[in-house]
């Protein structure tokens, strides 16, 4: 049973902002999730904080990046590359300006989510989990993303694209610069 | 009859803003327990009434579970509201927080005054941009319009309730798993016991409940808890969103009374698609048992007939399959999905899914042998019940349930490499 608190250190802020790789306005939006919690759960942020980190840095994630949240957060470092290495929305190497998560899961097999795959496989000329020679697309297999009444689906950027067909997702890809 | 709960606002225009919500009735019954200070007993005698079952999957009784949160510990509590919406076939809480989240934020602030807890955190899954955005701005109407805070309406109580967010993980549906990522850790699931009432956010109290549980709460108290329960049936109080997806001419959110028949639903979400048959019905989420068109044809829409029937309710996502699905495959999509998911925390779920995984792909591919159908139920029966939560269940029971009522269609993969649809 977990019932003992571990004692924890204060809080040590990094305040050289020449050093900082994470810029001033992500310090203010993480501060705004910690604000959520009880000073001594910190930590509770950490998921939150590493969206907010990954996207001002063009979608992935870097061990420098992790390791100045680790200390704004006052946690080990390993915990939080635990938790960026555990869910799957966080990328670990570059990936194109525009990542495309494809679900193939039931309700989207069952309505022609391979169709979809296959189209853009061959439109690119890439596999699942890669990215386009120009930088511009990674097209990520993802599992259920929760909209299977929409099926097939995908997410691309913050939206959600439904009742996808390979003439719509084209003209879906055509209106990104 | 449809429409009559979470979606009793869904034909309104801009459904989500709080001056529609409000002029529907919405937070009468808030403003009503605050001013009368009603007791939490009634509240939760109303609730158990009622026949309010958990609406996530696992259908436990609502108000039993309120009730177990202990009353005389001091401190801190909270009330946690598990939007991790991520069962394959499963879309109705997405709905919910797009077109109805004031009924989910009043739910919220009453089941928080319920079981003591004057802090409140909705989990949303990570891809959620659009849900989250809509429940932000709902959080943001409440609290200036002094719904939510400190001293509510002069009443002495506080009440604050905040948003967060996952990042991409199926296991952190389940609540203890769900209650480590909101402390900021992976999300893997806790032993039990203690359960989340004695020992449940950063240590303290805590209830959790699912999004649409939460947001019937508010209709409930406002139309009593004998008008829930007879709008389903004993035991199977109100009604439940069915999210209808797969081979049908309308998929999508239904609305409806428990106890309505299978059939009806399917009607309501157009029949088969192509003048197709009915083949196989998923009842409830991937994790429930499939049942085949003849089973689920005489089956009503309720925790206990599709117990009866043989699967279960689950979060009433309803995958349909007509004559021309592979059962082999689609298996085969299911058992990955849980290795994928897997948190690897237990030995039989962190191997055994991926034994599934990879058997049941090499009968669909062709490679299969005579023995491998028996691997799978041995794998499968080995899995279940061996494991810290449910996802181990959850993992072989399409397995056996798949084998059991189509063992014929595995046969036939093994002895000719091909399929018989």
């Amino acid at each position: 049973m977990r019932t003992t608190k571990l004692e924890k250190k204060p809080v040590e802020v990094v305040n050289n902002s020449d050093l900082m790789l994470i810029s001033k306005q992500s310090y203010a939006a993480i501060d705004k999730w910690i604000a959520k919690y009880h000073p001594e759960n910190r930590q509770a942020a950490v998921i939150p904080a590493l969206h907010i980190v990954q996207e001002e840095n063009g979608g992935h994630l870097t061990i420098a990046l992790m390791d100045e949240l680790a200390l704004y957060l006052n946690m080990p470092t390993i915990a939080v590359y635990e938790v960026a290495s555990f869910y799957s929305m966080f990328e670990h190497k570059p990936i194109g300006k525009h990542k495309v998560s494809i679900c193939t899961n039931i309700s989207c097999m069952l309505r022609g989510s391979e169709e979809i795959v296959e189209h853009l496989k061959k439109k690119f000329a890439i596999n699942l989990g890669e990215t386009t020679t120009d930088g511009k697309f990674t097209v990520k297999e993802v599992e259920c993303l929760g909209a299977c009444v929409g099926a097939p689906m995908c997410l691309i950027g913050r939206e959600y694209h439904e009742y996808l067909t390979p003439e719509k997702i084209d003209a879906i890809l055509e209106k990104l610069e | 009859m449809a429409n009559e709960v979470c979606f009793s606002t869904l034909h309104l225009d801009k459904s989500w803003a709080l001056s529609t919500y409000q002029a529907a009735g919405g937070y009468a019954v808030w403003k009503r327990i605050l001013k009368n200070k009603t007791s939490p007993d009634d509240i939760i005698s109303e609730l158990k009434t009622s026949a309010l079952r958990g609406r996530g999957g696992a259908g436990f009784p609502t108000g039993l579970k309120w009730s177990f949160m202990p009353r005389n510990t001091p401190g801190q509590k909270y009330i946690v509201c598990n939007s991790d919406e991520g069962e394959p076939g499963t879309c109705k809480d997405r709905d919910i927080l797009r077109y109805n989240p004031h009924a989910l934020i009043e739910g919220m602030a009453i089941a928080g005054y319920t079981i003591g807890a004057s802090i409140g955190y909705n989990y949303m899954r990570g891809e959620f941009y659009e849900p989250y955005d809509r429940f932000e701005t709902a959080l943001e109407e409440a609290y200036k319009a002094g719904i939510l805070g400190k001293n509510i309406f002069k009443s002495g109580v506080d009440f604050d309730l905040h948003s967060h967010i996952g990042a991409g993980a199926y296991i952190c549906g389940e609540e203890t798993a769900l209650l480590e990522s909101l402390e900021g850790k992976k999300g893997l699931p806790r032993f039990k016991p203690p359960f989340p009432a004695s020992y449940g956010l950063f240590g303290r109290p805590t209830t959790i409940n699912n999004t649409e549980t939460l947001a019937s709460v508010p209709y409930i108290l406002a139309n009593g808890g004998k008008w829930f329960l007879e709008l389903g049936r004993p035991n199977n109080g109100g009604s439940k969103l069915f999210s209808v997806s797969g081979h049908v001419n309308k998929p999508g959110n239904y609305e409806v009374p428990l106890g309505t028949p299978f059939a009806e639903l399917l009607e309501m979400a157009g029949g088969v698609w192509k003048g197709k048959e009915l083949k196989a019905v998923i009842p409830g989420g991937s994790s429930t048992p499939v049942l085949p068109a003849k089973i689920a044809m005489e089956m009503d829409m309720d925790y206990d007939s599709i117990a009866k029937a043989g699967s279960m309710l689950g979060a009433g996502s309803v995958i349909i399959m007509d004559e021309t699905t592979c059962m082999v495959k689609t298996l085969g999509r299911l058992a990955y999905f849980y290795y994928d998911e897997s948190c690897g925390q237990c030995t039989p779920c962190r191997e055994g899914t991926g034994w599934l995984s990879r058997v049941v792909n090499r009968i669909e591919i062709g490679k299969g042998q005579q023995q491998d159908l028996d691997l799978l139920l041995d794998v499968a029966g080995k899995i279940g019940g061996r494991t810290i939560c449910g996802l181990g269940d959850a993992a072989a029971m399409p397995v056996m349930s798949f084998l059991n009522h189509y063992r014929d269609e595995f046969q036939f993969h093994v002895d000719h490499k091909r399929c018989m649809v």
